[in-house]
């Protein structure tokens, strides 16, 4: 039987196995951020256990970082505190770290990639779930919690079992104004917040071929929102071509072996995943969500499902919204552009594009914020922020921002925003926020309108 | 880690599903440097109002429900990686969390805090939540080592999963990272070869 893209990267990095137990796994890079890692160093310090392998360690601040001012000290105590641990930390150990100000800081799935850090066939953790963006390489990337990032410190592996397979194929051509954020919407609406939990995804077929460096990882990146560690996507040469020449990359004939061996790990014909779904890309339309999970989204021009469970309606009664209702026309008075999962130049020339000439709506106060230093110069040198700023839009410093609203990027209680993130957990942007996720596209038409509308009747 | 092998404690019964760990410990609680304290922030949008008000309705709130047991909808723990929940839920005195079904990361996280995460079917489930409803005195016994769980005075009972190296762990408080150190030749081997 043959073997699947996940196969041959996680047997390639198998070091050891406990019989009837897990397996111990070698890790290739391990990012860290502020938030996760401080209890992981504290832990190997008090049992005086010394770093293993300090030059794959890669760190960044980003979670708990302003989005203004990013020149002056942090005026929160406690965010200030954590981000200064971080840099002791990693001076302490001789760790890499971009932190705050740093022309190659940002959101860590931004701007890992992005410095051709993450690459095919790699191993790849995170103290974060949202590490399954780098999937998008055909990487084995997967968020890990505190106590293994200190597994990591001590011995650059981690104690784990296998995960079973899952592939998702989605064959066709995309509508006009759907977006990779939609297609991967689209699945978790059809699948559920758990179908993968257990599973380590695949994404296969010609949606996903055809798809950007940057559409993939916008899809691999929301795997966690249906249950799977991880999401990934078979190495081709849009992957080459992105990772070629960049900071970490390989360079030359070290490339080219590369390359060689990246295209031996596309899955094999005749192997067999534990769970299959196909869905066929005219199916899928511009999403929005209107409950508390991810899982709860419809099409745009859709109504909200009828559905009777006690959890159901506790999701409605949080969101003020009624079941048999459409989403559209919704006022809408805040709106965040970026995350790790749309923060990328990409993401803003969508926005841009369909912004230039229009004035943002007044009742609105939308937030943009790019994944990164870089995305940010991007957004500058091809005149995207000039764009922003004849529309009344105003661009904000790089990080992870109303996302998860750590720092002061906080929406206000009982106020709608339409997001580009990842999760409309209740307060996730917020005490009280309520949270509707959407394409950058949808997103950037909501910002104009000041209320949702049909995207699919403003394309020309 | 704490060892854990059996435990007979009430349970509270949380009755939602999708319970995210956002809501187990919101992210502005996320800005420590160290353990301690999250057990204050458990849950914190649910057990207080926005005003800061104990919110009566919550059932961690209500004085009839005690325990180190929480007994919880499916897909507990889905969301962030954030080992903060198992904090929080460890600091305020949980040591075993009962559902029908857990999200990945989560049932790792708890599993090296020495919170045990027992999954029961959807049917045992339900009888744990209605036995607690109508009497918050049932008491539920955890026995790690035969891996069953059962509803003290009576005959309920049902048999879980747990992977048998975890469960040593469990047992004798150990964790990855001795197993992991007590490897270093030959991970130091592997990195010999690799290519």
């Amino acid at each position: 039987m043959g073997k699947t893209l996940f196969d041959k990267v996680w047997d390639a990095h198998v070091v050891d196995s406990i019989e009837n137990g897990p397996q111990v796994l070698y890790i290739d890079t391990h990012l860290i951020h502020e938030v996760t890692s401080p209890q992981a160093f504290n832990e190997l310090e008090e049992r005086n256990i010394p770093i293993f392998r300090p030059n794959q360690i890669v760190a960044t601040a980003d979670h708990n970082t302003p989005t203004l001012d990013q020149h002056l000290p942090i005026k929160d105590v406690l965010s200030r505190n954590q981000l200064k641990q971080l840099s002791e930390n990693c001076n302490k150990h001789g760790i890499r770290l971009y932190e705050l100000g740093h022309k190659y800081n940002g959101i860590v799935h931004v701007m890992a990639p992005e410095l051709g850090i993450t690459q095919p066939g790699k191993t790849l953790v995170c103290g974060d779930s949202h590490t399954s963006t780098h999937g998008a390489f055909g990487a084995i990337a997967f968020g890990i919690g505190t106590s293994q990032v200190a597994q990591v410190f001590a011995s650059q592996c981690l104690l784990l079992t296998k995960p079973k397979s899952l592939r998702v194929t989605v064959n066709g051509t995309l509508k006009k104004g759907v977006l990779p954020k939609d297609v991967i919407l689209y699945i978790i609406s059809q699948i559920g917040t758990n179908a993968g939990t257990g599973y380590f995804c695949e994404y296969a077929g010609e949606v996903f071929e055809r798809m950007s460096m940057e559409g993939r990882m916008t899809v691999c990146n929301m795997s966690i929102e249906m249950g799977a560690r991880g999401g990934m996507i078979a190495p081709d040469e849009t992957t080459f071509n992105y990772v070629k020449g960049r900071k970490f990359a390989p360079k030359d004939e070290t490339f080219d072996k590369k390359v060689a061996y990246w295209k031996t790990l596309a899955t094999d014909s005749d192997a067999i995943f534990d769970k299959e779904y196909t869905f066929d890309a005219s199916e899928i339309e511009p999403m929005i969500t209107y409950g508390t999970h991810p899982g709860m989204g419809i099409k745009i021009s859709e109504i909200i499902p009828k559905i009777d469970d006690p959890s159901f309606r506790k999701s409605l009664d949080y969101m003020g919204f009624k079941a048999g209702e459409s989403m559209l026309n919704k006022p809408i008075n805040y709106v965040f552009l970026g995350s790790c999962t749309n923060s990328r130049i990409e993401d803003f020339r969508m926005a841009a594009h369909f912004i230039k000439g229009k004035q943002k709506a007044k009742n609105v106060t939308a937030w943009l914020v790019p994944g990164s230093k870089q995305v940010e110069a991007q957004i500058e040198a091809e005149g995207l922020k000039a764009v922003f700023e004849a529309a009344g839009f105003e661009l904000r410093q790089p990080g992870c921002s109303a996302c998860l609203a750590m720092n002061d990027d906080k929406i206000p209680a009982g106020e709608y925003c339409v997001s580009t993130s990842n999760r409309n957990f209740e307060g996730r942007q917020g005490q009280g926020a309520r949270t509707i996720l959407a394409s950058p596209l949808v997103a950037a038409a909501t910002a104009i309108e000041g209320k949702i509308i049909d995207i699919t009747q403003h394309l020309n | 880690m704490e060892k854990f092998t059996k435990l007979t404690s009430t349970a509270i019964p949380l009755e939602v599903e999708n319970v995210d760990t956002d809501q187990i410990i919101p992210a502005r609680f996320l800005k420590a440097t160290d353990k301690e304290g999250f057990g204050d922030n458990v849950f914190r949008d649910w057990r207080f109002t926005k005003e800061g008000k104990l919110n009566e309705n919550f059932i961690l709130n209500n004085p009839n429900y005690r325990g180190s047991i929480l007994v919880t909808g499916t897909n507990f723990g889905c969301g962030s990686s954030r080992e903060h929940a198992a904090w929080a839920l460890v600091g305020y005195g949980f040591k075993v969390v009962v559902s029908s079904f857990f999200a990945d990361i989560f049932k790792g996280n708890s599993l090296n805090n020495g919170l045990l995460p027992v999954q029961v079917s959807k049917q045992f489930l339900a009888l744990i939540l209605t036995r607690l409803k109508e009497n918050p005195n049932t008491q539920i016994t955890v026995d790690l080592e035969n891996q069953t769980i059962s509803i003290l005075e009576t005959t309920l009972s049902e048999s879980f999963d747990i992977d048998p190296y975890k469960k040593m762990c469990m047992i004798y408080g150990y964790d990855d990272i001795d197993y992991l150190l007590s490897k270093k030749d030959q991970i130091e081997a592997f990195e010999a070869q690799k290519i």
